[in-house]
């Protein structure tokens, strides 16, 4: 071998060294900060607890009952819920990224969430009406029906519209109609449980149940395991679909997987949260930055774990801030989230 | 039984939405060959393509690579036998040139792509063979077109295929990156034993570096054949139906059509002392007439394109008495005489005599104060 290329070599192993140092802290630094915000989460709320009593409760359930049972009832489920559907959520958005070849595509923006919500709002009304509480499956079914119909939507435009921005309109445009009639019918709709179905309509993580937290444990990690074992694909998928095909992806099957797997996981979060806004583009984009990196074997579960964050990051917001009044999470998620979109947007223009 | 080829196609009709666009190509190519396509824009070079590499589907006939169909053949069967390198410019996010690359290895990697030691290797040889290993580290959409062209037919190297397509390769690129990329490409044909099936709107390096060409013109294959045989003048300008200016085939040039109207202008010319003084008269719009030139002087093919008129000898002959008369009478009927040529020998003397004429007339404008 001659001596340039020796020199590339290591030159190209140190390289990687580098990289797989910054991927390391990266994890080791998002993992540092979910813990500190759970703890912290646990913290906060009308009772105040030293760090030594939280672990005492988490971990053998002992002191103060009425403590023990806010954490393990209210403030423990409600902290699981923001982490597991903030993770759905950011890799439903990085999904669709990928789906679409474009960075401000999102369950939120393309009116998926909203769709969802329209019919699980409706299903809701029906049964409620009939004086049945809708169950934990009934909801992840009618939002994953709600995703469908507006996935629907949003691909019968996008086979017409190339630019992104113009796809992103339209699913804004698709969202807005969806909440405008959910908004009808919730208003219309006569019910106690009304109450409920409106502050659910804005997007809240409160009043998780244990139960709750298992049907989605089930579903979104599932759901995200697929994902991650669908990274190679999605690797090759990044450059096109003319060399996906070329190197041996079935795009069609694939195609079809990237939109179950991302409706799933945003009609999951609907359901048990309501739409929440922004987390699916401004995560997936923030994760590819830190990184430095779009690889799918990566960004998958980075995007999980930052999601987990960013969502924890939010809720101890909505919860704490104004307390003892709450803020809708889709409020604060968007004022963390939307200017990245924008950052997004301006980044391009130049580099275009 | 004629020889079985590496790659061919059997009665290929190709098309889309099911509607048959061009019926019957035959393409028979074996390892360590170019073949090109060449035709007008929007005669279908693309949809060929497109069909070999299954992005289409085959209307009619069918594909053989290696003895076997394409059509019964996995993806991942295929992935290894033929990569491709496509015109739609692809803006991939954060991917360095080595992670583009390294998309070539996905055919043998596991099931969640990692790449070996070896497949390490691999992209750094395939970087190596394109010149590119110093852009390793860069960010794919951060590179120029040349080396985004590079970077893409490194991919495909790595995806170590006996049979690479190319959709007009060197589209966006300069004339050095023009000349680089296929000289890259020759390379790994004669050294890799690969096949190689591209189209290329340049055919001045179509004609270079083809082992054969297939014409496409609209609904049909007009021809194939080597360079040789289809780069004729006529035919270059039949198949792109070239009306205004001409195509000359031994140089691979083009020009621009001639000035129209009546011929004053004299030009005495030869040795390639006449081709500048030619060009300047037809892009200021000036008619002229040249000679005396024998038909092997490397201004005669120039000059038949350009010129209103040419006097001409027969190759390796001095100039004869009947075309000397000829130009004779023609020059002393013109307004003004250009002789950018300097040296008359035996060959072209009586050029020599031509120039007297002109002096003696007055006609004579000196091309080179004027330059």
């Amino acid at each position: 071998m001659t001596q340039t290329s020796r020199i590339l070599q290591v030159a190209e192993e140190d390289g990687r060294g580098r990289k797989a140092l910054r991927y390391g802290v990266s994890f080791i630094v998002l993992s540092a900060l979910l813990l500190i915000l759970f703890v912290w989460n646990v913290n906060s709320g009308s009772v105040d607890l030293t760090v030594r009593e939280i672990a005492e409760i988490l971990l053998w359930r002992r002191g103060d009952e009425t403590a023990v049972n806010i954490i393990w009832q209210i403030r423990l489920p409600r902290i699981l819920a923001a982490m597991i559907l903030g993770g759905a959520l950011s890799v439903s958005g990085f999904l669709l990224q990928t789906f679409f070849h474009n960075p401000i595509a999102g369950p939120f923006v393309l009116g998926i969430s909203s769709g969802a919500k329209l019919v699980v709002a409706l299903s809701m009304i029906f049964l409620l009406g009939r004086g049945i509480t809708a169950s934990s499956a009934v909801m992840v079914l009618s939002a994953f029906f709600g995703s469908m119909i507006s996935m629907g939507f949003v691909l019968a435009v996008s086979r017409k519209v190339r630019q992104m921005s113009m796809l992103v309109i339209c699913g804004v445009m698709i969202s807005y109609i969806c909440s405008a009639v959910t908004d009808f019918v919730v208003t219309f709709a006569d019910d106690s449980n009304i109450v409920n179905l409106h502050n659910w309509s804005l997007g809240s993580f409160s009043g998780t149940t244990w139960s709750n937290v298992a049907v989605m444990t089930v579903i979104v990690f599932s759901a995200v395991l697929l994902t991650f074992l669908l990274s190679k694909p999605i690797g090759a998928y990044q450059l096109g679909e003319d060399y996906a095909r070329n190197l041996g992806v079935n795009v069609r099957v694939f195609r079809v997987c990237l939109i179950l797997l991302s409706s799933v996981l945003s009609a999951c979060v609907t359901a048990f949260a309501g739409p929440v806004s922004f987390v699916g583009i401004a995560v997936p984009h923030l994760v590819k930055n830190i990184w430095r990196t779009s690889k799918p074997i990566l960004v998958v579960p980075a995007c999980f774990l930052g999601g987990a964050v960013f969502c924890l990051f939010c809720d101890l917001i909505a919860r704490t801030v104004f307390a003892p009044t709450e803020l809708s999470i889709s409020s604060v998620t968007a004022i963390f989230g939307a200017p990245v979109v924008i950052l997004i947007m301006i980044r391009r223009r130049k580099t275009a | 039984m004629a020889k079985k080829f590496f790659f061919y196609t059997e009665e290929m009709t190709v098309g889309y939405d099911g509607k048959p666009l061009i019926k019957d190509v035959r393409i028979e190519l074996d390892r360590g060959e170019i073949l090109t396509l060449i035709g007008p824009n929007g005669a279908g070079k693309s949809t060929i393509l497109k069909s070999i590499t299954r992005q289409l589907r085959l209307i009619g006939g069918c594909v053989w690579l290696d003895g076997q169909q394409m059509q019964q053949m996995a993806g991942r069967e295929i992935a290894r036998r033929q990569a491709v390198v496509l015109t739609e410019r692809i803006r991939p996010e954060l991917m360095s040139c080595e992670d583009v690359v390294a998309t070539g290895r996905y055919p043998y990697t596991g099931n969640l792509g990692i790449l070996s030691a070896e497949d390490h290797a691999k992209v750094r040889a395939a970087l190596e063979t394109v010149h590119a290993a110093d852009l390793a580290e860069r960010d794919f959409n951060a590179i120029s077109d040349g080396q985004r062209q590079r970077i893409l037919l490194a991919r495909a190297i790595c995806q170590e295929p006996e049979l690479i397509v190319l959709d007009e390769p060197t589209s966006f690129l300069d004339v050095k990156h023009k000349l680089e990329f296929l000289e890259i490409l020759k390379r790994m044909v004669l050294e890799r034993n690969v096949a190689v099936i591209m189209s290329l709107h340049e055919l001045d390096l179509a004609q270079k570096i083809s082992d054969q060409l297939l014409c496409v013109k609209g609904d049909r294959i007009e021809r194939h054949g080597t360079p040789e045989e289809i780069f004729t003048s006529e035919y270059i300008c039949d198949l792109y139906d070239i009306e205004a200016g001409s195509y000359n085939a031994a140089f691979g040039c083009v020009e621009l059509p001639p000035a129209e109207g009546k011929a004053e202008v004299f030009v005495i010319a030869g040795n390639g002392s006449g081709i500048p003084v030619y060009r300047r008269l037809q892009r200021e719009g000036i008619p002229f007439i040249t000679g005396v030139l024998q038909e092997n002087d490397i201004d005669h093919p120039a000059a038949c394109d350009l010129a209103a008129e040419v006097f001409r000898e027969r190759a390796f002959e001095p100039i004869g008495d009947e075309a000397f008369a000829l130009a004779l009478s023609r020059l002393r009927r013109c307004r003004e005489v250009i002789c950018p040529l300097r040296t008359f020998g035996t060959m072209n003397r009586r050029n020599g005599e031509l120039l007297r004429e002109a002096e003696r007339l007055g006609l004579l404008t000196d091309e080179i104060s004027e330059g």
